[in-house]
């Protein structure tokens, strides 16, 4: 049998062979107690205690089932189109009387048309906020995803590099800060589409989605870049990584390997919430125009729609506004609850 | 416990390849100076952390470099490992002056060198396995050992006194000693020659001391290991090496082999340590010698001597003079004007 760490240690005293003894006590027979802690949560590696007390947290539980729902929806929200037969952009103006308002109460509602149709184009309500929340998500996510990716690319490179390399990549950082977002998207997105298109083309919608996501990017870097330098300044002293360096690991190794699985954390929670932020700043850009384009659904593009209509048909208002209320409380609950459940308090 | 150990037959050449006696090791004059800013108008100031040490180790064999926190011993072990680069003087590994060594040569080096550190917490990366974390040298080096990673690293886990089975286990499921005892088992990886133990047991539990320094000592027996062993007293050297060097202040004030350092030390500050060690009894309560003051800082440094600030037996020439490292009556090198003569009391 050799030796293990649940069994007895070696002798007290044993001849060290250069004709003395160890003086130093074996008190107890077994290495240090492993706390109560530990034991209970053998085998589990820190993100899975995360997952566990993110799963016991039911803030986090109601809010994900929530997202998920309304993801998944969006995400089929073409099959919904062929279940229910009517396209997002069909216009059914004949249910709409002279003045251009939907027929019947409350903005329309029936049977054919669950949450009633738009006044002006008569366009199915539930089918633009279906699609427009697909449109919401995808920015959001794209976006937080590019923008968490170049941050944590930057901020390691900040972080690691000290001297010269961290001082201009702040620089930069805080020169990003210091720019006003919706100033600069209103001068910037026209003026490279002016660069791409000519006065007359149409603009199709998907380059200005793929110009919005850009913009958010552009902007929102620096959060993430900031918080992982920080983390890396603090971790990159630590042993492990000396140990990584005394074996001859290269920067690659270092920076990806060790580093990173260790700020895992807070890059996620920034991500957790940098997407409600997105989705409202999204539907912001509809009312200085420079949001998504007709004919693609927008959520953001809905509400500054209904304004005009707010007086006489509230319901096209209430349907677009409460379903960014719902994403975005969700979205901004989860990440709260995951940073709990990530606390590094508790993993260490 | 020696049948399965990092010796694999055939995988090594057998005996020794270098002359007896050849040092493994040999340091010169080396030095590691920190620029440092103080005071709001960017004062530049220059903290002499190691101020030219001087040894050598042999192939095998143990040397204790002892001195108080903060005299210097961790900046040593790390220029050792080339963790840190020196401002001056020169490394020589195995007859290579590996003081600049770059590339591929370092890369090889590091396989002979490696390290163990002080904070069991800190060394462990909190996100790997212990299997991931033993296995690192081997990964960062592209080697594939017979059997497999796995099957070696398990094989180093048992070597260290762990269960192999706990390979896919995390640190914080381990406690403090056996957290070091992975430490060991990373350092062991690469079948170094040569390892740097920095305090590798100061951090845990007096009990746990004990088991660790004896795995070391198993080790280093048993993988003919040298070792450069890094402690902040005289206790815990005492039965690990074979050779002990004092430091004081960035300086090594007396070098010599342990019979001598702990029997009938020359320099007074070797002297005032060992007076520190509980066993060393000889010494009753009167002839305890108790530091006065402070450390001085290495950022300004008294002249001289640098221990003459404490010494109950500086004289005049203490300040101006520095005395030189030479072979003292007793056999030791050190450092003193004044040499103390004799076993202690
Ligand atoms: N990176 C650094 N910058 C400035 N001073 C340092 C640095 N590292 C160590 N020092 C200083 O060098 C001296 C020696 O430190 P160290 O080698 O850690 O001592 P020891 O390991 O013996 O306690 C200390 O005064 C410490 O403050
Ligand atoms: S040189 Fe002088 S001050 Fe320094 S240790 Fe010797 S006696 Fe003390
Ligand atoms: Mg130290």
């Amino acid at each position: 049998m050799r030796k293990t760490d649940s069994t007895p240690e070696l002798p007290a005293t044993t001849t060290d062979g250069m004709g003395g003894t160890v003086a130093l006590e074996v008190n107890s027979p077994v290495d240090a107690p492993v706390g109560e802690k530990a034991k209970a949560f053998v085998g589990r590696s820190p993100g899975q205690l995360a997952w566990l007390r993110l799963k016991r947290d039911r803030t986090a539980k109601v809010s994900a089932i929530t997202l998920l729902v309304l993801v998944v929806i969006a995400l089929l929200s073409p099959v919904i189109e062929k279940l229910r037969g009517i396209a997002p952009t069909q216009p059914f103006t004949d249910k709409l009387n002279d003045y251009a308002m939907p027929l019947g109460y409350a903005g329309g509602m029936n049977g054919t048309h669950w949450l009633g149709l738009e006044p002006g184009n008569g366009r199915d309500i539930l089918m633009q906020l279906v699609y427009g929340m697909r449109t919401s998500l995808l920015i959001a996510f794209a976006a937080a995803i590019v923008a968490s990716a170049i941050g944590v690319l930057i901020g390691i490179v900040a972080g690691y590099a000290r001297g010269w390399l961290d001082t201009a990549i702040n620089w930069v950082i805080d020169l990003t800060l210091a720019f006003p977002f919706l100033i600069f998207a209103l001068a910037i997105i026209p003026i490279v589409e002016d660069n791409f298109y000519g006065e007359r083309d149409a603009i199709p919608a998907s380059f200005r989605v793929i110009l919005i996501i850009a913009t958010f990017a552009l902007f929102s870097w620096t959060y993430t870049a900031r918080l992982v330098r920080g983390q890396v300044i603090a971790l990159r002293e630590r042993e492990f990584v000396e140990a990584a360096r005394a074996a001859g690991a290269n920067t690659g190794h270092i920076l990806f390997r060790q580093l990173l699985p260790n700020i895992w954390a807070p890059i996620l929670v920034t991500l957790s919430l940098n997407v409600p932020a997105f989705i409202t700043t999204e539907a912001a850009l509809a009312f200085v125009n420079i949001g998504v384009i007709e004919p693609t659904p927008d959520l953001g593009r809905m509400i500054f729609n209904s304004i005009q209509y707010v007086a006489s048909d509230p319901w096209y208002t209430l349907w677009p506004g409460l379903t960014i209320f719902i994403l975005v409380l969700a979205f901004n609950l989860l990440g709260d609850s995951l940073r709990d459940a990530l606390d590094p308090k508790s993993t260490r | 416990m020696t049948e399965t150990l990092v010796q694999e037959p055939g995988t090594e050449p057998v005996g020794p390849s270098r002359p007896a006696g050849e040092p493994l090791l040999v340091v010169e004059d080396l030095t590691k100076h920190f620029p440092v800013r103080s005071g709001m108008f960017g004062k530049t100031g220059l903290v002499r952390a190691v101020d030219g040490v001087s040894f050598s180790v042999r192939a095998g064999e143990t040397l204790g470099l002892v001195g108080e926190s903060g005299c210097g011993k961790t900046t040593t072990g790390r220029m050792l490992v080339r963790l840190l680069d020196s401002t001056s003087g020169k490394i020589t590994f195995e007859g290579k002056d590996i003081t600049h060594a770059k590339g591929g040569g370092l890369r090889q080096l590091r396989q002979d060198m490696q390290i163990i550190f002080q904070d069991p917490y800190a060394s462990l990366n909190p996100r790997h396995t212990v299997g991931r974390i033993v296995a690192m040298p081997l990964q960062v080096n592209g080697i594939n050992p017979p059997g497999g990673v796995k099957k070696r690293v398990q094989e180093l886990l048992e070597l260290v006194g762990l269960n192999p089975e706990h390979y896919n286990r995390y640190p914080h499921e381990f406690s403090g000693g056996q957290r070091q005892r992975i430490g060991v088992a990373r350092a062991l990886a690469l079948r170094p020659k040569i390892i740097v133990a920095d305090e590798p047991v100061s951090a845990l539990d007096v009990s746990i001391q004990a088991q660790v320094i004896n795995l070391l000592r198993e080790l280093q027996r048993e993988l003919d290991l040298a070792f450069v062993f890094i402690a902040h007293d005289l206790a815990v050297v005492r039965h690990f090496c074979q050779r002990i060097g004092v430091m004081y202040l960035g300086k090594m004030v007396e070098i010599g082999d342990r019979e001598t350092i702990y029997e009938r030390p020359a320099h007074p500050y070797t002297r005032a340590l060992l007076s520190a060690v509980p066993d060393v009894t000889k010494m009753g309560a009167s002839g305890r010698i108790r530091l006065e003051g402070d450390v001085p800082t290495p950022l300004n440094p008294p002249s001289g001597c640098r221990f003459r600030t404490r010494c109950w037996k500086a004289q005049e020439v203490c300040a101006s003079e520095e005395p030189p490292l030479t072979v003292k009556s007793n056999g030791t090198v050190a450092a003193c004007h004044f040499p103390e003569d004799g076993a202690i009391k």
